[in-house]
């Protein structure tokens, strides 16, 4: 039986407003934030909402980033439901603290309005500082617009507030791009999100009398969180944080589900998003707003008889494994998309794990890479073509010149 | 590896411990320990607040300040802070 869709509402706004919406619905109760751009106007909109009394979130202004996310990881151990926003070098000072976060398994969430990290300095969108955190056992699930970056933080509650899953995430949007761009939004009503997201649920843990308590700090029932652990036992810890990225997985795409059926809108499984991939001979892999451009060039190329398609990836952390073999199974030629660099490395993160993925795979496709827009440099549709020009010519050819670019880079 | 230590599926979410702290007796590795002259101390009660372990004990029913040395880490912060340089940091075979 078709449920049927919450009343829906069309608003105009950037991605960063879009954000501080959405955290603003799903009721949050602490929200401890640092400013910095293209970051700020999520913080900025979130600190009129207390102003104006329209929220009973208590909103902590914090000397730095680390003390930021030191003091959303208290806030969430006591069991509150938190929230903050960060980008660049506020995102790199808080990089210790973001172990802690995810290691004393507290579900907070975070936007990262994707920045490139200095020196030279430069205010721009690329991805080089979420993906810098790929370790750090944080979720990461990347968006093309504004609609999804509002989706994704409602979204984003109910993935990390999941008690197996009790993991914080990242929800990263290109900087001015998502951020700073003015789209149509459509927007539920604040009692559909707050009924959808719900109260935080809480994992729990037996004390030393046998009763079952929730995890969380509380007075009543002391508890020590990020004890000192030896070597005897810190291992198997890690071990569980991956379990959590594993049920995460599974929730990422339950959660997908269940927001369509509310809003009619849902983005691929959850994990990847595809376009026009059925059939394709040559496929490229992105993250991000990127997407939106590459939908243009692939119907131009679908109609000039081209078998090409778009493979989004969504969600880089849990990295959804199984779901880029089966989608990429039959692909032959595909390019990979990476908006940062590793240095001295053989290609970007993206392109690593995805060829590391399909390794396995019974017909191994050509994998090439394409580094591209560092620091907010624009890749023009003409930019995007060329790639699929490259892709064809080395589907037809089966040779590679050279397995790493650099897309619209002077030489 | 012993095997009768709990697998990871056992063990309490993020290595979050129930037990209280009290037991542990964390004074037991100090250098330095405080000792107090009691003709120079005025009972300001500065190193009450001052301890970050909570091991200085004000007992207002007898007027008196006490050094809990099971949890005295011998940081000396006490000694530093006191207005009246009544406490200072002796090694224990100092201690008269």
């Amino acid at each position: 039986m078709q449920k049927q869709q919450a009343e829906q509402e069309t608003v105009p706004l950037n991605g960063d407003e879009a954000i501080a919406l959405a955290a603003k619905q799903c009721d949050v109760d602490v929200v401890a934030a640092y400013p910095i751009t293209p970051q700020t106007i999520i913080v900025e909109k979130f600190s009129e909402y207390v102003a104006n009394g329209e929220v009973q979130t208590e909103f902590v202004c914090t000397e730095s980033e680390h003390s930021a996310m030191t003091a959303c990881i208290a806030a969430a151990a006591t069991g509150a439901r938190t929230f903050t926003a960060s980008a660049s070098a506020g995102l790199a000072l808080m990089h210790e603290m973001l172990f802690v976060a995810s290691g004393s398994r507290v579900p907070i969430v975070m936007a990262v309005a994707n920045r490139a990290l200095s020196s030279p300095l430069n205010i721009h969108g690329d991805q080089s500082d979420s993906m810098a955190e790929r370790d750090s056992g944080w979720l990461q699930i990347y968006v093309e617009n504004a609609q999804e970056a509002y989706d994704t933080i409602i979204q984003a509650f109910k993935i990390a507030e999941e008690t197996e899953v009790s993991l914080p995430i990242i929800v990263g949007l290109d900087g001015f791009t998502i951020s700073h761009t003015l789209e149509n939004v459509n927007i539920l009503k604040d009692n559909t999100v707050k009924k959808y997201v719900g109260e935080r649920k809480l994992p729990t843990v037996v004390n030393q009398e046998g009763k079952t308590l929730p995890y969380k700090l509380d007075p009543e029932n002391p508890m020590t969180m990020g004890p000192n652990v030896s070597p005897n036992f810190y291992f198997e810890f890690k071990r569980q944080q991956e379990e959590g990225m594993r049920v995460a997985l599974k929730k990422i795409q339950e959660v997908n589900s269940e927001f369509a059926q509310l809003t009619g809108r849902s983005y691929g499984n959850g994990l990847i998003d595809s376009y026009q991939l059925d059939g394709a001979e040559i496929a490229i892999v992105v993250v991000g707003s990127t997407a939106g451009t590459l939908k243009v060039i692939v119907d131009q190329l679908r109609q000039e008889g081209i078998k090409a398609g778009i493979l989004r990836l969504r969600t880089f952390r849990p990295f959804p494994v199984d779901a880029l073999r089966a989608a990429l199974k039959n692909i032959k030629t595909i390019a990979v998309m990476d908006k940062s660099m590793s240095f001295g490395g053989f290609g970007g993160p993206v392109f690593n794990e995805i060829r590391n993925a399909l390794y396995d795979s019974k017909e191994r496709p050509t994998i090439v890479n394409y580094i591209f827009g560092l620091g907010g440099r624009d890749s023009s549709p003409r930019d995007l073509r060329r790639i699929y020009e490259d892709l064809i010519r080395v589907n037809k050819t089966g040779r590679v010149e050279s397995t790493v670019h650099y897309l619209g880079l002077r030489e | 590896m012993s095997s009768k230590e709990k697998s990871w599926r056992e063990m309490p979410i993020a290595g979050v411990c129930t037990k209280s702290s009290i037991g542990f007796m964390t004074g037991d590795w100090k250098t330095y320990m405080p000792v107090r002259d009691l003709e120079k101390c005025t009972t300001c009660l500065t190193c009450v607040m001052m301890c970050p372990e909570g091991a200085i004990k004000w007992r207002p029913e007898m007027g008196k300040i006490e050094f809990d040395f099971s949890f005295c880490k011998g940081c000396g912060i006490c000694a530093n802070e006191c207005p009246t340089k009544a406490i200072t940091m002796k090694l224990p075979d100092e201690e008269e």
